[in-house]
């Protein structure tokens, strides 16, 4: 009898670590996908990383061909989104945590803002292509990519916001009003420069989804070749995953492998702007520790 | 008087000055009301071009034959109009998707919930998140450039655009989606009821498999239904490597196309505005944001449906 169980608990125990060890090996594959894509892609693209890459226009010549212009390109779009998206953003989301209370008007908001968080982006391309690019007629410019940007990255925004208004004290916020201080100074002088840090980090991080995205600038017609940088918001324009996908898509090797040096520059990118994103988090959470 | 107290200025407010502020405030208010607006106006804005352009489509195409037609040529003559294809691309993408970002997903939050020490899980949890702020237009590359020809080596008739390595790819992008939602719903449950079940004798398996994973179950299938919409809105990683040749079939090594790849496929192109091919486009993406608006609100509906038992 004692046998039988202590036999069955041995049994138990052993399948206990089996599976610990099948459930650790689910992360170990995952984390192994990354590292090889990373090594996949630094492989192809590390040789083809010369200062000429960075600074050279398009060419139908590979050994030619530089990035130059979907660079500044993306740098252009992220810079008017963030501009754009920034204060709307900002200020939903005050509205959100300071003055709807919870009215029906509110409730729709939220409402929207969670369905919104799920739309496929390239639904935004066509909402984009419809309103901005031909009603608006604003043609396949910067400014046109950006606004459907904003509309993207906005939700994110909101979301990211609002928890750095929550995680303000109340204590601070009840002082001001006890001074006197009418709702909007003390958003104006307490609120917002206490969340400050954490809402930044918040738009960065969302910008830099913007960064990445390519489904719905292809749809609002970023220009596949271009040999121009963009002077003016309503200028055409190319962005580094678009230039990527048309590298990528072409079967010439050296084309690939472009793609591959193309994706060093944007993870590059990417990875600067998270590590501003993280800067600023421990810089804020310092100071809020003091 | 007060007056003293402040060094004798006076600091009464004026009722003009007042009066003044207060329309400051409410002017403000107003402001930041028309910023949270945008997000329904994007929403309607969202509806509005999709029915409009579907509407136009519709004038040259019946519903009919848009809902049974097995073909979809819109770029060829003669032109069919028929999503079904379009719709078996996308359901193959999703399903495969979803066999390798479940299992996946679902072991690397069980074990960071019920196995993983806070040092474990402070380190894995943030490597596991750039999966999902991987660019996906990285991942296409991926698939076209590596997974493919790997897998070519070992399965002959994988053609070179094709279904499976796009599943492969859309699979691991979607990971961090199953596996961090479902953490969260996991770690939500009590302590006391793993602590019961350990004081029964369980061992971590059996509390995990059969204490907190049915308590979280409602979480774990609305994390899956969330992951497997963005699967659905998934576009450059179809885009390049699944290929462009829309049909039915549920052979995953043949070249296939998503709604969301047509809709790429012709974008990039010099399509002309007012012919049909453009307003196929808004077609399709009305079936892709009914189908992931109903996939998301199904999984609000079961997380919400569902939680008053968690507690009880």
């Amino acid at each position: 009898m004692t046998g039988e169980w202590q036999r069955r608990r041995r049994a138990r125990q052993r399948l206990d670590r089996i599976f610990a060890a099948v459930f650790l090996l689910a992360i170990a594959l995952s984390l192994l996908t990354l590292a090889v894509l990373f090594w996949d892609v630094v492989r192809d693209g590390a040789r083809w990383l010369r200062w000429e890459f960075l600074t050279g226009y398009p060419s139908r010549i590979p050994e030619r061909a530089g990035i130059l212009v979907p660079l500044v390109g993306s740098l252009w779009v992220i810079g008017l989104t963030a501009l754009l998206a920034l204060p709307l953003g900002v200020a939903a989301a005050i509205y959100l945590e300071f003055y709807a209370g919870d009215s029906w008007l509110s409730r729709l908001i939220e409402a929207n803002i969670a369905n919104l968080a799920g739309v496929p982006s390239i639904v935004y391309g066509l909402l984009g292509l419809a309103v901005f690019v031909r009603g608006l007629h604003l043609g396949r410019s910067v400014l046109a990519a950006a606004l459907t940007m904003t509309l993207l990255v906005l939700p994110v925004i909101i979301v990211a916001t609002r928890e750095a208004l929550r995680a303000v004290p109340l204590s601070l916020i009840h002082g001001a009003y006890a001074l006197g201080a009418t709702r909007w100074q003390v958003i104006r002088t307490v609120v917002l420069p206490t969340a400050a840090g954490s809402i930044m980090t918040g738009v960065i991080l969302a910008i830099s989804r913007a960064l990445g995205e390519t489904a719905p600038l292809i749809t609002v017609g970023a220009w596949a070749f271009i040999t121009y940088l963009p002077r003016h918001p309503l200028d055409g324009f190319s962005v580094l995953p678009i230039q990527i996908f048309n590298w990528a898509a072409r079967p010439k090797p050296a084309f690939q492998q472009l793609a591959a040096a193309g994706i060093i520059v944007l993870l590059a990118v990417l990875l600067s702007l998270n590590a501003v994103a993280i800067w600023l988090r421990n810089k804020y959470q310092k100071k809020a520790e003091w | 008087m007060a007056n003293a107290a402040a060094g004798g200025r006076d600091l009464r407010v004026s009722p003009r000055w007042r009066e003044a502020q207060k329309r400051r405030e409410r002017w403000i208010g107003w402001l930041l009301l028309a910023a949270g607006l945008v997000s329904v106006l994007t929403t309607a804005g969202i509806v509005l071009t999709l029915t409009v352009d579907t509407v136009q489509f519709f004038r040259h195409v019946s519903l009919w034959e848009f809902l049974t037609d097995d073909r979809w040529t819109p770029l060829f003559t003669p032109k069919h109009f028929g999503i079904l294809p379009l719709l078996n691309g996308t359901f193959l993408v999703a399903v495969g998707s979803a066999l390798i970002a479940v299992p996946l997903g679902l072991g690397s939050a069980i074990y960071l919930s019920e196995y993983a020490s806070d040092r474990v899980r402070r380190v894995v949890k943030p490597l596991l998140e750039i999966l999902a702020g991987i660019p996906t237009v990285v991942y296409g590359y991926f698939a076209l450039t590596y997974i493919t020809p790997l897998l070519r080596r070992y399965i002959e008739d994988l053609e070179v655009f094709n279904a499976l390595s796009a599943c492969i790819a859309v699979g691991v992008m979607i990971i961090p989606t199953v596996s961090s939602l479902s953490e969260d719903a996991m770690v939500a449950v009590p302590r006391s009821l793993r602590e019961a079940a350990y004081a029964l004798g369980a061992t971590r398996l059996e509390v995990a498999l059969k204490v907190v994973v049915p308590a979280a179950f409602s979480g774990i299938v609305a994390a899956i239904i969330l992951a497997v919409s963005r699967a659905v809105g998934e576009s450059m990683i179809v885009a390049l490597a699944a290929g462009s040749t829309p049909k039915l079939t549920l052979n995953p090594l043949e070249s296939i196309q998503t709604m969301t790849g047509f809709i790429v496929q012709v974008s990039q192109g010099d399509v002309g505005y007012d012919t049909v091919e453009y307003y196929s486009i808004y077609a399709v993406g009305m079936a892709l944001f009914l189908i992931t608006l109903l996939m998301n609100l199904l999984a609000r509906w079961v997380v919400r449906r569902y939680q008053g038992g968690e507690r009880a």
